[in-house]
């Protein structure tokens, strides 16, 4: 199915079952302990062996001996795999990391051996027990230090280009009435997702099966197919669940390639899950950036120019964190520029790590735009309001196919109680806690990408549906399961929804906020090709048969469902793809977010006391998990502002607070009830779904309306991520 | 972790006469032992789990104090009525240390004896020197943040992660012990932790394989019981800074530091301070600090939290 | 379900290594592999001990590697893999089981610590056809995402209702010597040993508050 004009109405639009918060058709297996993850798949091999990582000891330079002799002889060591015997080894097409160190050492914690071993307890001692000799290398580790040496990098695949100028940005700055131009930082952020990176491999002569934990299985097979230079056709990957991603874990990681590895040498199947300690070094991770931004407006606050550049760095040929994004899209202004710059780091990646480029983004340009209201003396959400934007301001006359910024805004305003905000910072006082509100815009782009899906009518009038596409905790298999009973009428229990397999019709998988739309938009597509299938199976005619009830009928003619599949199961597969749609109008989704903080008087401790989101994201597809989405994203969003900073010492070259009591996220005492707003929205350029993602919105903007709020406490601003106590006590004394 | 055979012992006297055994070590709750052998930070070759050796009770003594069992599990220790009617700083430490899962495993003496935090510490790539003596120390002119101000040393800058620990500094606790031959001693928190100077490995005046068989609480001493540990996020994490105290009607107290130093930071000569107030007290209480530029910022920390715990219940 | 009573899982593997572990579970269903062993090269035996617990009633006896921690025990040797590794370190919650009762993390906790101890999983807590009311509401408010925190926030709720009913305070209780009542921020504050990086504290909470009878 091709998508290339505007949906009109069709069967999706009759919301029995769209639309309708419902239960996650998986919950029964998530809360019972009986959904299995990568590492629990058991019952699929016999004789299992176990891996373990060892991590370089080393952030640069080279390996200069392995002495194995001790490992070898540990209790139970079956194979030890290292750059030395593990064969050539390519990179994937998504991560530039090496997932097998030798000779040379790229990052700290870079795998540099696999120890495979009958039991877990023993590869862990026996992985130990290798003595590894390096030669150290000097590195380069700390942005500040390489910032006036960054490049402009090459356009990349996702994000925006590195340089955009609309108008005359440096003109109109300059001769601006009231002028902003700061400096602001973001910190190294770690995923942190609780299920570790963790795969079972098992080799059937030259076919690999691996039971994994990733968000795109297309891209997994395809860059595991390459890393290991094995034709795409022989390896199967299966994550039926998997216990978080946030984008790190979108394709191969160390994990997948040493089990793979492992499993090869050792002759049997090996289950591996990278040690939590490995993690925050070993994979992939949101990078710091240094951004400054200029705002420019005359005194009614209409801004006249604004421009954003971002610095982050990198190991060779990797991405640029492109924290500029949102600034093309989020407010009016003729006069404007972007500008990325790419330095070369020796620290482990840097990556997608949800809402790439735009979290960071919105962290800074959400407090440079409080801190523009300041000066101006306006309200901070009148004066976003007052630079609305109903038109690309890139491309005056390119419409936002759909665009309530301006109520998202008003509606979080009166629902949190806005009004009552005192602009003048540390103004109300309660016992010994300095209170402060704080606002932020969201925005978030609705990228959609072609998905494929098979689904099956068998002769009870049940559906299957099969699709490689997963579930990181997004709800997949409910919306998925959603779409296919609406469009074939029937219950929700009648549908058995099959993910997560690459054996499965291909979906681009979960990310970039494009999974639901994308997935269900594909779904669709072959549950229409299945009412086809069935309505000339049972002679009606296609364009007036009625999918209801479990019941197909036309006029007066009405049969069970099931009818359709007597004589066998109808299996119907099809994929939808996208014509210039997105280029016409641009599809963004929009917020606003609202925050209340409390800050100690004498400690400054900060407590986050009230949250309220407002979401304009498409037609909501499943209320229920759409709102957990968003409170997820505020949660991560309350530890971006105030807690996460993965600590480089740059000495040494390596994220120092590499464990989960060193790299704080916030816990149940930090978060709490959050109100989340879904504004009615229903997008038809989008697809036949209407819908937009909505978990990545959920999240940009959140960490400066807390700043926002802070400040507005205190009095304190603070620009460098996370806001902490020690910060604000500098500043006040 | 390295292989080690293991034991249950079943009396106080025969897990203190396996402790004699080369390469022995105690386990309690385990919640740090098996941490630190996991990253073989720790790698005893016998293992005596005592866990189940009695000393789980929390008795009076005869002069009105209570003995605390060196098994009583930090939460039981925490909800113990007469510890929450008496020694309120010493339940309001424990509860605001570790988790509630961790509260119910960890016992008193693992507690007192759980080691820092530092994060080059638990990476046995960096130096340390009290990890490896010798080798140097990765925080002195590293991430620091959490580190010690004061009673620290060029060797080590350290702090001791224990809330529980800062109560009893507070409260004049006193350590009882057994050593493998039998023989009892009573040392008083306060000569209990070491600094660390040049030996930053020797934490404690335990010999090696003296087993804590409890702690006693003298005689209550009323007054109002406050601990404030203030950190980053609100709950699970350990102390940028904390402060135990016991807040006397004529203006007097008794104020401890967790998150500071090496051990527990009290200077009861200090204390006669206290009624003038946080600022002029706490100038005196961390007389001799050597902060780092990064952990600095406690210095004012420390006056700031105890001004508020003074203002708060003063008024 | 392959093993709906999770003792299935003596795997060749463990005979293999030579560290045999027996099992005597007293409704159990079913041992595979123990009698499958074939002729296998035998490795330099690690220390091992016995111990005897029971899981979810059932009894068990392994004799087994010292160093194994109660959650790998559970999930590699009894295959009852409901029970989560988050980190392996105390600092997540997910591997969050009850002892006699007593919520504790099992992977800071050798299996041999556990002689004679009852242990509860969340397999033992309720199951898909049979849901215990904590898991209802957790379904009903959407009390999760991805789901590998969850089993452990389950238990670890049970365990808080009965901490509270039991009367044991907590940090932001403001009476140390009052009588303990579930509030939001009692509730906040004793689960903070659980970690969800999904994000669902707030409807855990409310699932919680209605299990607890009051208001979220
Ligand atoms: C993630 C995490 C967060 C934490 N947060 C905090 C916090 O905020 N505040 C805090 O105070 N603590 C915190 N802790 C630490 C926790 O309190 C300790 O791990 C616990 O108290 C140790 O007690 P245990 O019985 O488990 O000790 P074990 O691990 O069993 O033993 C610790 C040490 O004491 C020795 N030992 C034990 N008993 C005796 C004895 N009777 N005689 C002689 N030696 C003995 C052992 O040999 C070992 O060396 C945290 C721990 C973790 C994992
Ligand atoms: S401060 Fe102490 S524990 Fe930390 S690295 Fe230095 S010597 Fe080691
Ligand atoms: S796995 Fe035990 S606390 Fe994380
Ligand atoms: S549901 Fe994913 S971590 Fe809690």
């Amino acid at each position: 199915m091709k998508f290339e004009k505007p949906a009109g109405i069709n069967p999706i639009d009759q919301l029995k079952i769209i639309g309708k918060p419902t239960d996650r058709i998986e919950g029964p297996l998530k809360t019972t302990g009986t959904a299995k993850y990568a590492y629990e798949n058991n019952q699929e091999v016999t004789n299992v062996a176990y891996g373990y990582i060892l991590g370089s000891a080393i952030a640069k330079g080279t390996i200069t001996r392995i002495d194995q002799s001790a490992a070898k002889a540990a209790p139970g060591v079956l194979a030890i795999v290292t750059a030395a015997n593990a064969g050539t080894l390519n990179t994937g097409k998504f991560y530039v990391s090496r997932f097998l160190a030798g000779p040379q050492i790229d990052h700290y914690h870079q795998a540099v051996a696999v120890v495979v071993a009958e039991s877990f307890e023993q590869a862990r001692a026996a992985a130990s027990l290798l003595k590894v000799d390096y030669k150290k290398a000097k590195g380069s580790f700390d942005l500040d230090a390489v910032k006036d040496l960054a490049q402009t990098p090459p356009p990349a695949q996702f994000g925006p280009p590195p340089q955009t100028l609309t108008g005359d940005f440096e003109g109109a700055f300059k001769t601006a009435q009231v002028k902003l131009d700061e400096t602001y930082t973001t910190p190294d952020q770690a995923h942190a997702m609780m299920e570790p990176h963790a795969t079972i491999a098992k080799w059937e002569g030259d076919k690999l099966t691996c039971w994994c934990s990733i968000q795109q299985m297309n891209w997994g097979v395809r860059d595991l197919a390459n890393i290991l230079g094995i034709p795409k056709e022989n390896i199967r990957l299966i994550a039926s669940y998997i216990g978080g991603g946030f984008g790190g874990k979108g394709t191969v990681l160390a994990d997948l390639v040493a089990a793979s590895l492992a499993a090869r040498a050792a002759g049997r199947p090996v289950k591996l899950a990278l040690q939590r300690p490995l993690m925050f070094n070993n994979t992939i991770h949101r990078p710091k950036t240094i951004q400054r931004i200029r705002i420019g407006a005359d005194h009614d606050g209409k801004i006249t120019a604004i421009g954003h550049e971002s610095w982050s760095g990198n190991l060779p040929g990797g991405r640029t964190e492109p924290a500029t994004a949102s600034t093309r899209l989020l407010y009016a202004g003729a006069n404007r520029m972007t500008r990325l710059k790419l330095a070369v780091l020796d620290l482990a990646e840097g990556n997608a790590m949800r809402a790439p480029g735009e979290a960071p983004g919105m962290m800074t340009l959400e407090i440079a735009m409080d801190e523009m209201a300041e000066k101006l003396n306006m309200d901070p959400v009148a004066f976003r309001i007052k630079n609305d934007t109903q038109e690309d301001p890139e491309k005056p006359g390119r419409k936002f196919s759909t665009r309530k910024l301006i109520e998202c805004l008003q509606t979080g305003a009166e629902k949190f109680g806005w009004e009552k905000r005192n602009a003048k910072p540390g103004s109300i006082q309660e016992g010994q806690w300095l209170i402060g509100m704080g606002v932020a815009s969201a925005i978030r782009g609705a990228p959609i990408a072609k998905s494929a899906a098979r689904v099956r009518l068998d002769s009870s009038g049940k559906i299957t549906v099969e699709t490689d596409m997963t579930d990181i905790g997004t709800g997949s298999y409910t919306i998925i399961g959603q779409t296919a009973a609406e469009m074939m009428g029937i219950d929700l229990d009648k549908v058995t929804v099959k993910i997560g397999d690459s054996s499965f019709p291909e979906s681009p998988g979960s990310g970039g906020q494009w999974g639901a739309a994308s997935s269900t938009s594909g779904v669709y597509a072959a549950c229409f090709k299945l009412r086809e299938t069935v309505a000339s199976q049972l002679g009606l005619n296609v364009g007036k048969a009625q999918f209801s009830d479990g019941k197909v009928s036309d006029g007066d003619r009405s049969f069970a469902l099931g009818d359709a599949a007597k004589n066998g199961d109808l299996v119907a597969q099809d994929e939808i793809t996208y014509g210039e749609l997105s280029k016409e109008y641009a599809q963004t989704t929009f917020g606003a977010h609202f925050v209340e903080v409390a800050v100690n008087a004498y400690t400054f401790e900060i407590r986050v006391r009230r949250m309220v989101a407002v979401c304009h994201a498409g037609r909501i597809l499943n209320p229920k998990a759409a709102r957990s989405q968003v409170i997820g994203a505020m949660t991560m969003g309350v530890g971006a502002a105030l807690m996460e900073e993965m600590v480089v010492d740059k000495r040494v070259g390596f994220f120092v607070n590499h464990d989960l009591a060193g790299y704080e996220v916030p816990v149940h005492a930090d978060i709490p009830y959050q109100e989340v707003i879904l504004l009615e929205d229903i997008d038809p350029t989008m697809s036949p779904m209407k819908a937009k993602g909505i978990g990545e919105l959920g999240l940009c903007g959140v960490a400066a309306a807390v700043a926002n709020a802070v400040y507005n406490a205190t009095g304190v601003r603070v620009r460098d991520y996370p806001v902490t106590l020690d910060k604000i006590l500098k500043n006040t004394i | 972790m390295k292989s080690f055979t293991y034991e249950r012992a079943e009396t106080p006297a025969q897990a203190a006469a396996a402790a004699s055994k080369p390469g022995a070590k105690f386990l309690a709750g385990g919640t740090n032992l098996l941490d630190l052998m996991k990253l073989q930070i720790e790698t005893p070759t016998h293992l005596i789990d005592i866990g189940r050796i009695g000393l789980d009770k929390i008795e009076p003594t005869p002069d009105g104090g209570l003995r605390i069992g060196a098994l009583v599990r930090n939460t039981d220790l925490a909800a113990d009525l007469r510890i929450r009617a008496d020694y309120g700083i010493l339940s309001r430490a424990l509860l605001a240390g570790a988790s509630g899962q961790l509260r119910n495993k960890a016992t008193t003496a693992g507690n007192l004896l759980q080691r820092t935090r530092c994060p080059y510490f638990y990476d046995t790539n960096q130096p340390c020197n009290k990890r490896s003596p010798g080798s140097g120390c990765s925080a002195l002119a590293g991430f620091s943040r959490q580190l010690a101000v004061i009673g620290c040393s060029d060797a080590c800058i350290a702090t001791h992660p224990s809330d529980m620990a800062v109560a009893m500094m507070a409260l004049d606790a006193v350590i009882e012990t057994v050593k493998p031959d039998g023989k009892t001693r009573q040392i008083p928190i306060s000569g209990f932790y070491r600094l660390p100077g040049k030996t930053p490995h020797l934490e404690t005046n335990l010999d090696k394989n003296e087993l804590i068989t409890s702690v006693v609480l003298p005689t209550p001493v009323g007054g109002i019981h406050v601990y404030h540990k203030v950190r980053d996020r609100a709950s699970y994490a350990f102390a940028l800074v904390s402060v135990g105290a016991i807040l006397f009607k004529d203006g007097g107290g008794r104020i401890a530091l967790g998150g500071v130093a090496p051990r527990p930071w009290r200077v009861p000569s200090a204390e006669k301070l206290i009624p003038k107030g946080a600022k002029e007290f706490a100038s005196r209480l961390m007389e001799g600090a050597r902060p780092t530029k990064e952990n600095a910022f406690k210095l004012t920390l420390v006056q700031g939290t105890i001004e508020g715990a003074l203002t708060e219940n003063r008024s | 379900m392959e093993d709906e009573n999770g003792f299935g899982g003596i795997t060749r593997r463990e005979m293999l290594a030579g560290t045999a572990v027996a099992v005597t579970a007293l409704a159990i269903t079913r041992v595979t592999g123990l009698e499958a062993a074939p002729a296998a090269p035998i490795v330099t035996p690690v220390e091992s001990a016995g111990v005897s617990f029971s899981v979810n009633g059932k009894a068990v006896n392994l004799q087994i590697d010292t160093r194994t921690t109660l959650l790998d025990a559970l999930r590699e040797h009894l295959n009852l893999t409901g029970t989560k590794k988050g980190c392996d370190h105390g600092q997540c919650g997910a591997c969050t089981v009850l002892v006699n009762g007593r919520r504790i993390n099992s992977c800071l906790s050798l299996v041999l610590q556990h002689e004679n101890d009852s242990i509860t999983t969340i397999e033992g807590i309720g199951t898909p056809e049979n849901l215990h009311p904590m898991q209802s509401a957790f379904i009903k408010h959407d009390g999760y995402q991805c789901g590998y925190c969850t089993p452990g926030q389950i238990c670890s709720a049970v365990a808080v209702l009965e901490e509270i009913k039991a009367g044991v305070p907590s940090h932001v209780s403001a009476d140390l010597n009052g009588p303990m009542k579930f509030s939001n921020a009692e509730f906040r504050e004793r689960m903070s040993g659980n970690i969800c990086r999904c994000g669902a504290y707030s409807n855990i909470a409310q699932a919680a508050a209605e299990v607890a009878g009051v208001e979220g």
